[in-house]
């Protein structure tokens, strides 16, 4: 119990003084807030707003702040676009959340055994990830979403599948540094097991980089979703900001908000978990600040 | 020299079995399909009796046992067949020929554009880290990171091609233009412009924030106080000394992101209907043409794994310390 004990008080206390740090990164509250009004509108925004995204709700193409229209204008079936940007939210960041998900536990599986193990399981693992990494991701997920055929859970399961292998590095490097720690030989030679020295002792010291991983990996997934989408190789019956400025790009000429609202959706979703963890990043390692 | 001759023949047979993975992996992403040839055949042909399919599928040997079929597989991908497109009834290989050189323009463009300026960028700010230019920078590379490169393909193609008419609007060339060699070059550098210029933009992010961090580390270190001490002028300090172990973690992250380069051209080449791989693919996509997918999929592996192996090379003309194939 006492090693855990000691390596679990450590990361507490960094842990506090790391919210304090973050909490005076101007940047990075600013991305929090923003984050939150943003999950904030994907949840409770639809049952506020009321109305349904696919629905023909006024003359297409009718502008912004249009007598009859809705605010954001709608687009060239007519649909409400506001009530898009709030409806795909809820695919794009779910998606997104699952398969960063995905992608950060079979890195954590897949480089926390090879970084405690080392020798042939590192060596096996580490040439499995080579051949995930030195495949296209885009092109390596849309061939998966031919074979499984497109729903947000395949999305989800394809993207978890082919962004994996940088998680995977991560965890391996840390594993490799944290294993020959005093601490974790105390842990082996008080008769720790192996799956407790790895979950209870290596990986709560390994934590701060892999936070900071996984917002960058949400970040990249919800992009990844949204270019999918855009492509026209996502679930067609839900709507989501990348099939909305998909299926809206010819029009653009005669309805620019149809494509412009969705795009700077997914850019300030994408802008405020980058700034949130830049911001973990400097909390973590005051030392890199700024870098 | 010798040392150097067999590191970079273990990096060459690493690579290979890199190869022999991919393509096993395409093998079995194969079988997973549904449907085979005899099948679409019969489809072409709307009939399928049971005799005629095996007919076909004893021709094509998809009766034989799973490994004797893999290895055939591996045997033609290695001689370079990779089989014929389901869509354009073409050999696959045929087809990635006529594109490949459209995206290596593209994505050479847009690599070389990005670490030039991502480089200089980072290099002029790491020498004054709390100046405006500095925080501009920072911010910058935050907004190209987040920005969705087909999004911004789009508002590109149409604010500067549409309606400012700076740029033609999307493809590779002018069919209607005649004007010698020179003038089909500039045709061809105004199509370019554009595409490159927006891939280029989240790898513009990248270089320069990265070309910061690592230039600031190497600006801390023992050597370039020395450096400074014995009254090296400054900018010789900079680009002379520091900036050549600065741009080691440059391009160790270039060579892995190729990948990720083909991955934005799929999106980029699909807005701007640039002829190369990725439109290819997406096409192929569109129209179930699973032999022309997977062959793309081989090809642009093996492009990855030939510019990893560049990357290596590039390492040991930076720093001759690193040796190809062994650690530092």
């Amino acid at each position: 119990m006492t090693e855990t004990g000691v390596a679990l008080e450590a990361v507490e206390a960094s842990g506090r003084g790391a919210v304090a740090m973050f909490l005076r990164n101007k940047a990075a509250v600013f991305g929090l807030i923003m984050f939150t009004l943003i999950l904030f509108m994907t949840i409770f925004g639809p049952a506020i707003y009321g109305v349904d995204p696919d629905a023909m709700v006024a003359r297409p193409f009718a502008p912004p702040g249009d007598e009859f229209g809705p605010r954001l204008g709608v687009d060239y079936l007519g649909r409400d676009v506001l009530a898009g940007v709030i409806g795909g939210g809820r695919t794009t960041l779910l998606v997104g959340a699952v398969a960063a998900g995905m992608s950060m536990t079979i890195g954590l599986l897949i480089g926390g055994l090879a970084g405690y193990y080392g020798r042939r399981i590192d060596a096996a693992f580490m040439r499995l990830t080579e051949l995930f990494q030195v495949l296209p991701a885009l092109l390596f997920a849309m061939v998966l979403l031919t074979l499984m055929g497109p729903s947000s859970k395949t999305v989800a399961l394809a993207i978890g599948l082919v962004s994996w292998p940088a998680a995977a590095r991560l965890t391996r490097a840390e594993f490799l540094r944290i294993r020959e720690q005093e601490y974790v030989k105390a842990a082996r030679a008080i008769g720790a097991g192996d799956l407790r020295i790895m979950i209870r002792t290596i990986l709560p010291n390994a934590m701060p980089p892999l936070i900071v991983a996984t917002a960058l990996t949400v970040g990249i997934a919800i992009l990844f979703e949204a270019g999918i989408s855009f492509l026209g190789l996502g679930d067609n019956r839900v709507v989501s900001w990348g099939s909305m400025i998909g299926k809206n790009q010819g029009y653009l000429l005669e309805a620019w908000w149809t494509v412009t609202f969705p795009g700077v959706a997914i850019f300030l979703t994408v802008l405020s978990i980058s700034m949130i963890g830049d911001g973990l990043q400097d909390a973590f390692n005051p030392k890199l600040r700024g870098r | 020299m010798l040392a150097l001759v067999r590191g970079i023949g273990f990096r060459l047979i690493q690579a290979f079995g890199l190869l022999i993975a991919v393509i096993v992996l395409n093998f079995i992403l194969i079988q997973i399909a549904p449907g085979d040839v005899a099948l679409t055949l019969a489809g072409e042909q709307g009939s399928g009796s049971p005799e005629f399919l095996a007919a076909v599928r004893a021709q094509y040997g998809l009766d034989q046992p799973i490994l004797i079929q893999l290895f055939q597989y591996l045997w033609n991908v290695l001689q370079f067949d990779l089989g014929e497109s389901f869509f354009w009834g073409r050999p696959v290989l045929e087809l990635i020929q006529e594109k490949i050189f459209a995206t290596i323009l593209l994505a050479g463009t847009a690599l070389a554009f990005a670490m030039t300026i991502g480089v200089l960028l980072g290099v002029f700010t790491a020498r004054r880290p709390e100046s405006m230019t500095s925080h501009g920078v920072t911010i910058l590379s935050l907004v190209g990171y987040a920005l969705p490169v087909f999004w911004t393909a789009i508002m590109f193609l149409v604010v500067f091609s549409a309606k400012l008419g700076w740029f033609p609007i999307g493809g590779i060339e002018d069919v209607r233009y005649e004007g010698g060699f020179f003038g089909e070059l500039l045709d061809l550098i105004e199509h370019l412009v554009l595409p490159a210029f927006t891939l280029g933009i989240i790898y513009l992010a990248y270089y320069s924030r990265l070309a910061r961090a690592s230039m600031l580390e190497v600006l801390e270190s023992d050597y370039i106080r020395t450096a400074r001490a014995k009254g090296v002028d400054e900018r010789s300090v900079v680009y002379r000394h520091a900036l050549r172990n600065a741009l080691i973690p440059v391009v160790t992250i270039a060579g892995l992101q190729f990948g990720a380069l083909f991955s934005g051209a799929v999106l980029v080449e699909t807005v701007f209907s640039w002829p190369g791989l990725g439109r290819l693919a997406f096409e192929s996509i569109l129209r179930r043409d699973t032999p022309m997918m997977l062959g793309l999929l081989i090809v642009s592996a093996a492009m990855v794994i030939v510019a990893n192996l560049l990357t290596d090379l590039v390492y040991q003309w930076i720093d001759p310390r690193i040796r190809v194939g062994g650690k530092r």
